[in-house]
C-alpha cells in the first residue's frame, strides 16, 4: 500500500491505496464519490472524466498514488460550488441527457471549453467533446445547451 | 478491466531513476500513462512496478539554443500544442499535436511517452522523421543520441535500451524557405489516424530543394516515401510531377489491411493526402489560400 495525501473537492485526504487503484476507483470507492463514472477503463469513452490541478483528465488513466499532493475536482465539487449550475440547467432545458451516464464527464470537459473559449463555435465544441461518447442523445442537445450556456454567460 | 497488480516507485531524481531500472529488469516507465495504463487495463503488460518518472524536474522544459529547439521528454501534448516557442520554433510539432488524442488525454501524455511508445499510427514519431530529429537518451553508461531514422525499429520497437530513459528530441529550427505540411485522416476527430502524412522540406527559388514525407499508420513503423519526395525534388509540385510521385507511393508504401481501411484503400488515401500535404507546402499555393 501506499500512502497519499490529496486535495478532493476542497477537503485534504490522507489515504492508503493500492498502487494499480486508478482515481476513480479510489474516489468511488474509498471516497464515496461516485458521480466520476467508469464505462471503457482504458481512455476511450470519457465518463471518468475528472480535474486534476485545473486540467481535464481521463480518472481512468491516472493512478491514485499519482495524485498524491494534486488538487481533484469531481462533478459533485463542481455541483457543490455552483460552478457549473447553469450550464447542469442548461443540459436539462435542452434534453442533453437521457440515461445520464455521460453527463457528468460532459460537464466536466464543456466546462472546462468554456474557461478556456467562452464563446465557442459549435464546431470547436465538437471537438473539445471529441474523446467523451454519449451512446443516447446523438450530440447535438449538448452542443445546443454549451452552446447557449456560453451565450448566457457572454451576456451576464 | 482492473490492471494487475503491480508496485509503484517513484524516484526523486534522474540518477536514482536510472538506478531503480537496473534494479528492476521488470519494471517498466511511466511517464503520462496514456498508453502504458490502457495496456495495464487491458491486461496485456504485466511489469512488476511502475517507475513514475511523471514528475522529474530534469525531465521538464522546452528551449531553444544555439539554433536547435530541445523539448524534454515530460513535455505535455497540451504544453506543447499552448507553447508559442512550439508554433514558431517546430510548426509541424504545433500542426501535429492537435491530432493526437483528446484533451483530456493531451493533458497528460508526454512527446516521451510517444515517442517511446513508438506505435505506428502515432502523430509525434512520423514528425521526429520528417524533422530528422535526435532523440537525447540516458543510460546507465551515460548519454547518447539516437537519429529518429534509427529510433524507430518496429512495431512498438525503438531502439532504446530497457535500462535507459529518453530524455529529450532536438530538432533544427526552421531554415530560410522551410515549409512544413501535415494531415491525417481519421474516422472522429482525435482518433488514431486511418493515413497521415508529416511533411518537412526548403523551398528555393520556387522549387522543392528538400523533401521528406513520413506516413505513419501505413506499416510497422512511420515510413520515409523517399521515392515519392525524389519525384518531386527540384519542381514546383506542378500536377505532371506529383501524378509522378503519386505513382512512385507504391514503391514506398505497402500499407497493411486491417478492420479500418483495406491496403489499397490507405494507398489511395495516402496519394490524395501526398497532393493536398505537398500543394499547401508550394509558397504560390499559401498565397492563393
Ligand atoms: C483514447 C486514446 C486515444 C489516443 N489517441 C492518440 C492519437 O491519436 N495519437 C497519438 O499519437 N497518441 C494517442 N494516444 C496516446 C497518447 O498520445 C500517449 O500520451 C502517448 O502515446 C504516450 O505518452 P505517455 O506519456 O502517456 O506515456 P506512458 O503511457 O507513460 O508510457 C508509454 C510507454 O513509453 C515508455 N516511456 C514513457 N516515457 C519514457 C521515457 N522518457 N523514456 C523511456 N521510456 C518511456 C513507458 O515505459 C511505456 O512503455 C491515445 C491514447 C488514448 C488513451
Ligand atoms: S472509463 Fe475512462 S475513458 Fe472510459
Ligand atoms: S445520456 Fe446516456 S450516454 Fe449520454
Amino acid at each position: 500500500m501506499i500512502a497519499i495525501t490529496l486535495t478532493v473537492n476542497g477537503e485534504t485526504i490522507a489515504a492508503q491505496v493500492e498502487p494499480r487503484t486508478h482515481l476513480v476507483d479510489f474516489l468511488r470507492e474509498q471516497l464515496g464519490l461516485t458521480g466520476a463514472h467508469l464505462g471503457c477503463e482504458h481512455g476511450v469513452c470519457g465518463a471518468c472524466t475528472i480535474r486534476v490541478d485545473g486540467a481535464i483528465v481521463r480518472g481512468c488513466l491516472v493512478l491514485a498514488a499519482q495524485a498524491d499532493g494534486s488538487v481533484v475536482e469531481t462533478i459533485e465539487g463542481l455541483s457543490d460550488s455552483g460552478e457549473i449550475s447553469d450550464l447542469a440547467q442548461a443540459f436539462i432545458d435542452r434534453n442533453a441527457l437521457q440515461c445520464g451516464y455521460c453527463t457528468p464527464g460532459m460537464l466536466i470537459a464543456a466546462q472546462d471549453l468554456l474557461l478556456h473559449d467562452p464563446s465557442p463555435t459549435r464546431e470547436a465544441i465538437r471537438e473539445h467533446l471529441s474523446g467523451n461518447y454519449c451512446r443516447c442523445t446523438g450530440y447535438h442537445a449538448i452542443i445546443d445547451a454549451v452552446q447557449a450556456t456560453a451565450r448566457a454567460r457572454e451576456q451576464a | 478491466m482492473k490492471a494487475p497488480a503491480f508496485g509503484y516507485l517513484r524516484p526523486a531524481s534522474l540518477a536514482e531513476a536510472l538506478a531503480l531500472l537496473q534494479s528492476h529488469p521488470d519494471a517498466k516507465l511511466l511517464a503520462g500513462g496514456q498508453s502504458l495504463l490502457p495496456a495495464l487495463n487491458l491486461r496485456l503488460s504485466q511489469p512488476s512496478h511502475l517507475i513514475d518518472i511523471g514528475r522529474l524536474a530534469e525531465l521538464c522544459g522546452i528551449s531553444v539554443q544555439q539554433g536547435r529547439l530541445r523539448i524534454a521528454a515530460l513535455t505535455r501534448h497540451a504544453e506543447l500544442q499552448a507553447s508559442p516557442l512550439i508554433a514558431q520554433a517546430a510548426p509541424l510539432l504545433h500542426a501535429a499535436i492537435q491530432h493526437v488524442a483528446h484533451p483530456a488525454i493531451r493533458s497528460r501524455g508526454t512527446i516521451g511517452g510517444s515517442l517511446a511508445n513508438a506505435d505506428p499510427a502515432a502523430e509525434l514519431p512520423a514528425c521526429a522523421l520528417a524533422l530528422q530529429a535526435r532523440i537525447d537518451v540516458l543510460g546507465p553508461g551515460g548519454a547518447r543520441s539516437i537519429q529518429a531514422c534509427d529510433f524507430f525499429t518496429g512495431l512498438f520497437e525503438t531502439a532504446l535500451g530497457s535500462d535507459e530513459i529518453l530524455a529529450a528530441v532536438e530538432i533544427d529550427t526552421p531554415c530560410e524557405g522551410a515549409v512544413f505540411g501535415f494531415q491525417e485522416l481519421a474516422r472522429r476527430s482525435g482518433d488514431y489516424a486511418i493515413v497521415g502524412l508529416a511533411a518537412a522540406g526548403r523551398v528555393e527559388g520556387g522549387a522543392l530543394a528538400e523533401l521528406r514525407l513520413a506516413y505513419f499508420s501505413v506499416g510497422a513503423t512511420a515510413i520515409l516515401a523517399t521515392n515519392a519526395a525524389a519525384c518531386l525534388l527540384g519542381t514546383a509540385a506542378d500536377p505532371a510531377s506529383l501524378s509522378r510521385a503519386e505513382a512512385a507511393l507504391a514503391q514506398d508504401l505497402d500499407p497493411p489491411d486491417d478492420l479500418q481501411a483495406s491496403s489499397a484503400t490507405r494507398l489511395h488515401l495516402a496519394r490524395v493526402l501526398l497532393r493536398r500535404v505537398v500543394s499547401s507546402m508550394m509558397p504560390q499555393q499559401r498565397l492563393a489560400a
